[in-house]
């Protein structure tokens, strides 16, 4: 029990920092005019198909006492950076970062050009503009943002063993636990865990899909 | 010097516009105009794609032209040779779209307040409560957009511009989809409101009635230029308006008679002068038997020395070269396909396709370039 609430509290912290600097990067992406827009949407996208051992490998080697990451955060905070819960959020960061910033872009993409139009006609900023059109708008892909990061970083197995470690209590996740459990036989145990892992990725996904499908909003559809 | 004289009258809109618009072969499109309005309603009139949204947009600051200025109540908002580009929130410039474009997730009221957000609590529920009385729309302060009926989105809409107290009124199509009693309803309390204020109305619409319901002053665009200014009497129905085509650079102006009308596809088939030659062109104000001008830009013309086919052009026609004459960077032939037709090719193209005069070639016309002047 103690390895699930390790992996919530991880996936909650990641999912919120995510909707912080997913935000304004999806803003970006969604309505900038720049040519070279591909090469950034390609590298939020590399998560998504780089295997996690190669992700966790170079997160590994930055945030190792050698590395340009382990460095500044021994100054900064006098310990390492490998190995503890606080690398392991950033690597999930870097991990997860796909599945907050997508759904941010296709619903801040969604929202009708004419409405933002209006929106700087009636004399309000691009700042005004975000919080009171397209951020309530864009709801059901805030929601699904969250929602993904927080399930997809609570199954992350890869990119945990290589930065975190197996440390009870600090590093050690539910998906690593449950590998551990299976290792040593207790499949029973393991099953325990696993199941609970199914329910939790099976409500999260009813919920976006539902929130998307609008079975439930604050406003009726056009 | 006209824009001087706007400066001095505070009410007055005057825009000088060029914008480019680039795109594909015959996407491109160049806006170039230059309008005046004062106080009350100005109507822009034109087909889709005259450039009537651009030139709003420019005034409002959502597109840039490349060149050009707009002045609007004594205040410069744009001025390329200076410099100077309000941007859109600060110009008080009120648009309402053809969408009407009211925030889905607001209700009426918060709709109409949107634009209100510096003033004090009290001073913007005085206003929003008078320019919904204004309009008639105060019942329905509490419902969304989705919940409110056709005509009375109009007015919220309206209601929304308004209440800022804009220098300009933009009206892109506002009301179209409404029927005409509504309209008029409509344009009455517009009338009403604005008879205080005095602010210029741009009225943009493609409807021949509703440019007759609003009667003022027509200001007539096609293709990214103005080609009459005045009364819709006179814009709509002169004689000069050959004239006027010649002007804004069509030189090829035939004389068809109509053959029949396509509503659904909105076209109509016409024989061009004495001759065998029929093309498509879009519907008109016209019957079977009447007769009228179409005007075709030498620029739209394609040559071909075959037949071409799998086109989706609809008028190809068949005729001679006969005469090519160089003049600059262009030729200019001149086709006998029963009726004379100009055609500007360049001097590559002759070479390429070794065009001589006598050489037979198909002539391959769009419907939409085909412009009915009558």
């Amino acid at each position: 029990m103690e390895a699930l609430w390790l992996s919530m509290k991880l996936a909650a912290c990641v999912a919120a920092i995510l909707l912080v600097i997913g935000m304004p990067v999806a803003y970006w992406l969604a309505y900038a005019n720049w040519r070279g827009k591909f090469l950034l949407e390609s590298l939020v996208a590399l998560p998504l198909v780089l295997p996690p051992t190669v992700l966790g490998f170079y997160a590994l080697v930055a945030m190792g006492p050698r590395g340009p990451l382990g460095k500044l955060w021994i100054a900064l905070f006098g310990h390492g950076l490998a190995f503890t819960f606080s690398g392991l959020i950033l690597a999930s960061l870097l991990y997860s970062f796909p599945f907050a910033v997508q759904p941010l872009v296709a619903s801040f993409e969604g929202v009708d050009r004419r409405l933002l139009d209006a929106s700087a006609v009636l004399g309000a900023g691009s700042s005004r503009t975000f919080c009171r059109v397209i951020l309530p708008l864009s709801l059901p892909g805030v929601v699904t943002a969250a929602v993904l990061s927080f399930a997809h970083t609570l199954g992350e197995f890869g990119v945990v063993l290589m930065v975190g470690g197996n440390l009870a209590g600090v590093t050690r996740t539910v998906s690593i636990d449950i590998y551990d459990r299976v290792q040593s036989l207790e499949y029973g145990e393991a099953n325990r865990m696993a199941l609970v892992l199914l329910a939790i990725s099976f409500s999260v996904l009813c919920v976006v899909y539902a929130v998307n499908r609008r079975v439930w909003t604050p406003w009726p559809a056009k | 010097m006209d824009a001087v004289a706007g400066e001095v009258n505070a009410t007055i809109l005057t825009a000088r516009i060029r914008k480019e618009r680039r795109g594909a072969g015959a996407s491109s499109f160049i806006l170039d105009v230059s309008i005046e309005a004062s106080s009350g309603i100005t109507i822009l009139f034109g087909p889709s794609g005259a450039g009537k949204s651009t030139l709003l947009d420019s005034v409002a600051g959502l597109a840039r032209p490349d060149e050009g200025r707009i002045v609007a109540g004594g205040e410069v908002l744009f001025d390329s040779a200076r410099g100077i580009d309000v941007p859109a929130p600060k110009r008080r410039t009120a648009y309402v779209f053809q969408t009407l474009a009211l925030f889905p997730h607001l209700s009426a009221e918060e709709n109409v307040s949107y634009g209100l957000m510096d003033l004090q609590e009290e001073e913007r529920r005085k206003r929003v409560e008078a320019i919904l009385k204004a309009f008639r729309v105060e019942k329905l302060r509490r419902q969304r957009p989705a919940e409110i009926s056709g005509g009375e989105k109009q007015r919220i809409a309206l209601a929304r511009s308004l209440v800022t107290e804009p220098r300009v009124l933009l009206l892109d199509e506002p009301l179209t989809g409404l029927d005409a009693e509504l309209k008029a309803a409509i344009v009455d309390d517009l009338r009403a409101w604005n008879a205080a204020k005095g602010i210029p109305i741009l009225y943009v619409t493609h409807s021949r009635e509703e440019v007759d319901a609003l009667g003022v002053r027509v200001i007539a665009l096609d293709n990214g230029r103005v080609v009459s200014v005045g009364a819709p009497m006179d814009v709509l129905d002169a004689p000069r308006r050959k004239k006027l085509a010649q002007a804004a650079g069509f030189e090829n102006m035939l004389s068809a008679t109509v053959l029949d009308l396509r509503e659904a596809d909105g076209v109509m088939r016409v024989r061009l002068g004495e001759s065998a030659c029929q093309i498509e062109v879009p519907l008109g104000y016209a019957a079977a038997g009447n007769r009228v001008q179409v005007a075709v830009r030498a620029g739209d013309i394609l040559l071909a020395t075959e037949r071409p086919h799998g086109l989706s052009a609809r008028n190809v026609m068949d005729g001679r070269i006969i005469s090519l004459e160089q003049r600059g960077t262009m030729v200019i032939a001149r086709v006998d396909c029963g009726v004379i037709f100009v055609v500007h090719v360049t001097p590559g193209a002759v070479r390429a396709l070794e065009l001589t005069a006598g050489h037979r070639v198909w002539l391959v016309l769009k419907t939409h370039s085909c412009h009915l002047v009558e």
